[in-house]
């Protein structure tokens, strides 16, 4: 089991994340240079067979990718107003794209960012555009292939909540939310060092 | 030099808890060696061919005695007591063991040093002009702001995982000698007409695979604004940069998918967000780093010294030494030393644990305890009284040290190449020992002048081959170890990129192919003449006739 850390803590997590099912045919996506770059944006991330088949549990609290929201949102309106839905905004999808989908971001009460892979840095700049540009001040939870060594970064990105990996030892993610006392640069949650402390 | 304060102190600090940790959970199996690659590369460990390699910062390349003391301790007692300098002004050690790194980075940390940042796909060391501070010919020292920006680029949140490793490089002359163009984010500073300090910009330079020249992206930049506007290009290249093929992954390849117009707007836009916010560097934030960066305490000394006149006029090796290896100097009286590390039959860029604590005693003795590493993989001694260069010559010549080479043949630049690294096609370190043994000659390589030859082990390019006046570059045939030529690079203000001349050549063949190209060029030029002029003068075409006429005759 994948554990979730909310805050400084090991929480329950409410959330169940909707996975759009795999077929084996999905052309391979990501983020590129102006070429791919341009098209990619003009495309679903979701192939339509994936969209179709996608099934939506009809009540709790779901997590659904963007595109998936998308194409159900006149079904799911008045869960969205009963504060059941969050989106799940995928590192290459532009973040343009999810602002124009709401009126007021902050009407989702989480949006939960999701790398497939570690090495895949994207998340941090999503995070911090999120609250620094966006305003969003909800939770806001890093989700994929996330470990201990990426929490300290995704912390000072702006992410409150982070799902762990399955397998990785959720405790000590928790301890390296600590490893650094006194971060040199600026991020979502502070100025730099030398407007912060007088050196 | 910059002092640690506990800020800095307790960073670093921090940092070896955080890798000892880190190094535990590995070597008790709870991460798997996919999980520990992109850790241990922040920290500046591979895991190369024969052992590990670990990268250790030299920031803007600038040393302390006690800092180079300790490297020297350390190579002796974790490593086989030599170390490498590498082009990006940092220091390899290319036998510790892994479980040792923990108690090197401790060591290090006593004496304000680290490894973070060595390697791994983010803000790596950032480099400058190896004579900053002391160059006669310099508008602005730029050391300050390299150091605000080492800070800053440290452990930053956002950039920890870019789609590629990411170089910064910033000179304040006209005469680049920090190859800003060459680099992801190139800055140059300047004084605009009211005497007011500017940057002009360059993003997307680049050596390895696809060498290009940075393309100007601000010319005229208020210094206060270096890092907000470094962020908005970063930011930029983070998340639109190519992370399905890491051979197309570096800025450059998305500045030129792009074009430098639309990619600036991307920037700017960014950048309008972030413009006059808590990112501008604050006057007093300046004044605090430059403070340590003060002219040093020179004394009132006249421009000549009647021994130092002696000595030229009397002792011919001292004379082509200092022809070589002593530059001019802002202060009267004082001259730079450069402290050869390209002696004949060594590894270019190799130092001995011997003689780090010699090039550190030289610095106590005769240069205000401190040193520099030069991306031409030399040492060098920044504030040595002229009265004082002969005794300086005489100790380093014992240790090795004053090999009277710089700028000439032997000095070249070279990588570790396949004797080390994994990635190699070829080995390259070889290939330099064949070449300086072929030309051991010092009247000789003085009469060949200035010439700068590259050599790289692959495409990546760390021995900067493109730029090369002879760029030497390995290559696979068929699982054999082959060598391409280029001629024609050159780094500077009017950097060029080498053009190939033909079919790559056997190891063997290599040292003829350059004797070839040299004879050449003793043929053609004037009097006033370089390698490089020449070769821009004529052309490739009589190189390409001499060096494969042998060849189609057979
Ligand atoms: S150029 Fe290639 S062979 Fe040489 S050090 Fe770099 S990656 Fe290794």
């Amino acid at each position: 089991m994948s554990q979730l850390i909310i805050g400084h803590k090991i929480a329950q997590d409410e959330w169940t994340r909707v996975i759009p099912p795999l077929y084996g045919d999905e052309p391979i996506r990501k983020q590129a240079g102006k070429v791919v770059m341009f098209k990619l944006h003009g495309e679903d991330t979701f192939t339509q067979k994936q969209i179709d088949g996608t099934e939506i549990p009809a009540s709790d609290k779901i997590l659904l990718p963007l595109p998936i929201w998308l194409a159900n949102k006149e079904a799911l309106a008045s869960r969205m107003a009963a504060g059941e839905i969050g989106i799940v905004l995928q590192t290459h999808e532009p973040i343009e794209t999810l602002a124009e989908a709401f009126d007021d971001l902050n009407s989702l009460p989480v949006i939960a960012v999701y790398v497939q892979i570690f090495a895949d840095g994207r998340n941090f700049t999503l995070g911090n555009l999120l609250r620094t540009r966006y305003g969003f001040k909800n939770e806001l939870r890093a989700v994929g292939d996330i470990m201990c060594d990426q929490l300290f970064f995704l912390k000072r990105s702006g992410f409150n909540s982070y799902q762990i990996k399955e397998g990785r030892n959720a405790e000590e993610a928790i301890a390296s939310l600590n490893d650094f006392t006194e971060p040199y640069q600026s991020a979502t949650d502070d100025v730099p060092v030398w407007r912060r402390v007088s050196r | 030099m910059y002092k640690y304060d506990k800020i800095d102190q307790q960073l670093v600090n921090e940092r070896v808890a955080q890798y000892r940790d880190q190094t535990r959970r590995y070597l008790a199996g709870e991460l798997t060696e996919d999980d520990f690659r992109p850790i241990r590369l922040q920290n500046g460990l591979y895991i190369q061919r024969l052992a590990p390699m670990l990268r250790i910062a030299v920031p803007y390349g600038l040393l302390s005695s006690t800092q180079m003391h300790k490297l020297g301790d350390i190579a002796k007692k974790y490593d086989k007591d030599y170390g490498h300098f590498s082009t990006r002004q940092n220091l390899q050690l290319n036998w510790p063991k892994l479980e040792d790194v923990p108690d090197i980075l401790e060591e290090l940390a006593t004496v304000e040093m680290h490894a973070i940042q060595t390697s791994g796909n983010c803000i790596r060391n950032i480099t400058t002009d190896q004579f900053a501070g002391i160059a006669p010919d310099e508008v602005f020292d730029p050391r300050a702001m390299a150091e605000i920006m080492r800070q800053w680029s440290t452990f930053h949140p956002e950039f920890a995982l870019l789609p590629r490793k990411f170089k910064i490089a910033v000179s304040g002359t006209k005469d680049d000698r920090a190859v800003v163009q060459m680099h992801d984010i190139g800055m140059e500073f300047f004084k605009n007409e009211n005497d007011k300090i500017r940057i002009k910009m360059w993003v997307g330079g680049g050596l390895g695979r696809t060498p290009i020249l940075g393309s100007v992206i601000h010319e005229n930049l208020e210094w206060q604004h270096a890092i907000s506007y470094a962020e908005a290009i970063i930011r930029t290249y983070n998340i639109h940069g190519r992370r399905d093929n890491s051979y197309k992954a570096r800025i450059k390849i998305l500045v030129k998918a792009m074009g430098i117009e639309a990619f600036k707007a991307q920037v700017e836009e960014e950048w309008s967000h972030l413009k006059d916010g808590p990112l501008t560097i604050t006057q007093a934030e300046f004044d605090r780093v430059s403070a340590y960066f003060e002219p040093m305490a020179y004394e009132t000394l006249p421009t000549s010294d009647a021994s130092f006149d002696t000595n030229l006029a009397s002792n011919p090796a001292f004379t082509s030494w200092v022809k070589r290896c002593v530059h001019a100097h802002k202060t009267d009286g004082y001259r730079a030393v450069t402290l050869s590390l390209k002696t004949h039959g060594e590894a270019p860029g190799d130092a001995s644990s011997a003689q780090m604590h010699t090039t550190a005693d030289l610095a106590d003795a005769y240069s205000f305890g401190e040193l520099r590493v030069s991306h031409q993989q030399n040492l060098i001694l920044a504030d040595v009284k002229l009265s004082n260069l002969f005794t300086v010559w005489e100790k380093a010549r014992a240790a090795g040290l004053a090999t009277a080479n710089i700028g000439l043949l032997t000095d070249m630049i070279c990588c570790p190449g396949g004797d080390f690294c994994n990635l190699a096609n070829a080995k390259s370190l070889p290939i330099a020992k064949s070449i300086q043994a072929q030309f051991d000659n010092l009247d000789y390589l003085h009469d060949i002048g200035e010439i700068e030859i590259n050599i790289s082990g692959c495409m990546n390019g760390c021995g900067h081959h493109s730029v090369g006046h002879i760029g030497i570059l390995g290559v696979d045939k068929d699982d054999e170890e082959w060598y391409q030529v280029s001629i024609g690079g050159k780094k500077g203000n009017d950097s060029s990129l080498g053009k190939v001349i033909g079919r790559s050549f056997a190891a063997d063949e290599m040292p003829a192919v350059i004797q070839k190209l040299i004879d050449t060029y003793i043929n053609e030029r004037t009097d006033e003449e370089q390698f490089i002029d020449t070769v821009r003068r004529v052309g490739a075409d009589p190189f390409k006739a001499n060096v494969y006429a042998e060849k189609e005759s057979a």
